[in-house]
């Protein structure tokens, strides 16, 4: 087994014999639900598709992403496994892949998990199910991205509660990035082309792109150029923390 | 074998490690001796790769840990200060983690698991959350885990710490049996267990190697090298005899026992006229010992004689 599968398989398993998992599931899927039926006028509309639960998405992960990420590298760093683990015959990079992708398949699970309103879409109406699959799928990317920013700067600290803080502030200023307010607020300010280039950092844009079901190449390579621009900056911080 | 060339770590101004050269052979098991803070675990951390050196190389097996890491970091079995390993884990599943991260083929490894966990007496824990162990019981499972793989070189950074007596022998003997044709490299602060241990001793302090020796050599170099000492009641008259010898050098009287020890001139041999001359003084002397030399005491000289020079040094630059 390769190390990368190795060190996957420890992280799954820890998310799954202290409660994070369980904790995270049951929240997750409560406000999943509940937000797509109460805010997100699922009813009301009167239209068999699940942008009102998509919506939410963004959201729930700005909240949710960073308590599962937060632990990754700051826990090892205060209790010592990080010597440990680095002093094993593994890169750096096959150690940040394989948590990567144990918080990445864990949110797939929790995603999976929320197939009921899938179900009660179709049982109500005839929805594009193609659309729907998009959505799931931009919805996954963009959990990716949200989590390769926090096991960056989960690389950076010690601290969980500041390595928490710090994911969910980068996060909330990449989903806010596109709203009209921050671009109004510095299209003053600032080149047009800037104010535009801030304007496509945004998350929202491309999530709401591919769950309305585009699914433009630009879209992917936006969440996939993220996903390893972060993981990366995470590889060179944990590199950089054994030169300090 | 372990090699390091002029390996120096600088934390800002500090330089924690001060150019360590030091080569250790197959069959050598190596104590690494220090007060604390005197650069122990970071050296041995730029050796097991995982802090990066300011400067110098280090080589396990004969891989720059720089330049090969992975194939250094496959001949060595490491046990990090303090001993750290995943406390949700069960000892079990950590030690079936370390042989999947170490690529150890299924069968060979299953021989293997059996047998480091027998010899490390693990087998009644191997169901518990680490976390719920033992101070004692987590160093063995971290012990377990840096031999698991059966490596050439093996590193352990204070190894017997916080075990009990019983622990601490299993642990030393444990390491004897792999000492033969094995590089060791153990960190420690306990005096005995060079004795017990090691066949080399390099002591090193603020960073810089000052001593590197047999512990035999280093007991020659303290004052109570063939110094005989014994205890007798009533010697008071004796005292003076002795100093009289003219192989003794000085006597000194331990004032909470009454202790007497007897040094000798630098190359005599003092324990027969010791002898001779209290059985003419018709002393009666349950046992006489003849010292092999204090480590103890040679550790303090070289550790505190460098510090005396050293703060002077900087008094005179201040000044």
């Amino acid at each position: 087994m390769s190390p990368i599968t190795a060190v996957m398989r420890r992280e799954l398993r820890s998310y799954f014999v202290t409660p994070v998992a369980y904790v995270f599931l049951v929240i997750f899927l409560v406000l999943a639900g509940t937000l797509t039926f109460y805010a997100g006028d699922f009813y009301e509309r009167e239209q068999a598709d699940l942008q009102p639960f998509f919506v939410m998405h963004p959201w729930l992960y700005l909240i949710l992403v960073p308590a599962i990420t937060m632990r990754m590298w700051a826990e090892e760093s205060k209790g010592g496994t990080l010597e440990l683990l680095l002093t094993l015959p593994l890169t750096l990079w096959q150690a940040m892949l394989g948590k990567f992708l144990a918080a990445w398949l864990f949110i797939g699970l929790a995603l999976g998990l929320t197939f009921p309103i899938w179900i009660t879409v179709n049982y109500l109406g005839a929805p594009d199910n193609g659309v729907i699959a998009a959505g799931y799928l931009g919805s996954w990317l963009m959990a990716g991205t949200f989590i390769a920013i926090g096991a960056c700067l989960s690389a950076l600290t010690r601290s969980q509660v500041v390595a928490f803080i710090l994911t969910a502030l980068v996060c909330v200023l990449l989903i806010l990035a596109g709203q009209p307010q921050v671009v109004d607020f510095f299209q003053g300010a600032l080149p047009r082309k800037l104010v535009h280039a801030i304007a496509h950092m945004s998350m929202l844009q491309h999530f709401d792109a591919i769950s309305r079901g585009v699914l433009d190449v630009r879209d992917l390579l936006y969440f996939l150029i993220s996903m390893i621009g972060w993981l990366i900056a995470g590889v060179l911080l944990l590199d950089l923390k054994r030169t300090r | 074998m372990i090699e390091t060339d002029q390996l120096t770590r600088c934390y800002g101004h500090l330089t924690a490690v001060d150019a360590l050269s030091i080569r250790v052979e197959p069959g050598q098991v190596l104590g690494l001796l220090g007060p604390n803070g005197a650069g122990k675990s970071t050296a041995m951390r730029m050796i097991a790769g995982f802090l990066i050196p300011t400067s110098g190389t280090a080589r396990v097996c004969g891989y720059d840990v720089s330049r090969e890491p992975l194939k250094a970091k496959r001949a060595l079995g490491y046990l990090p200060e303090g001993a750290p390993s995943y406390g949700e884990m069960t000892v079990r599943e950590f030690l079936q983690f370390i042989v999947r991260m170490r690529g150890l083929k299924a069968d060979a490894a299953y021989r293997r698991f059996d047998e480091v966990v027998q010899r490390l007496q693990l087998e009644d824990v191997l169901g518990l959350c680490i976390d719920t162990l033992s101070k004692g019981l987590r160093r063995r499972v971290g012990l377990a885990q840096a031999i698991l793989h059966d490596p050439p070189v093996l590193m352990l950074d204070e190894p017997t710490d916080g075990l009990d007596p019983n622990q601490k022998h299993a642990v030393r003997q444990l390491i004897d049996t792999m000492a033969r044709e094995r590089t060791i490299l153990i960190s420690t602060h306990l005096l005995e267990e060079v004795h017990a241990l090691c066949n080399r001793v390099v002591i090193i302090a603020r960073g810089k190697l000052l001593a590197d020796a047999t512990p035999a050599e280093l007991e020659r170099r303290s004052r109570y090298h063939g110094a005989v000492s014994f205890s007798a009641p009533g010697s008071g008259m004796s005292q003076e005899m002795l100093g009289r010898l003219p192989q003794v050098a000085s006597i000194e009287v331990d004032p909470l026992d009454g202790r007497i020890t007897v040094f000798p001139k630098v190359g005599e041999r003092i324990l027969e006229p010791v002898e001779r001359l209290l059985r003419e003084q018709g002393l009666e002397v349950s046992e006489i010992q003849l010292e092999r030399g204090r480590l103890d005491e040679v550790f303090r000289q070289i550790t505190t004689q460098d510090g005396d020079g050293a703060r002077g040094a900087t008094t005179g630059v201040s000044a």
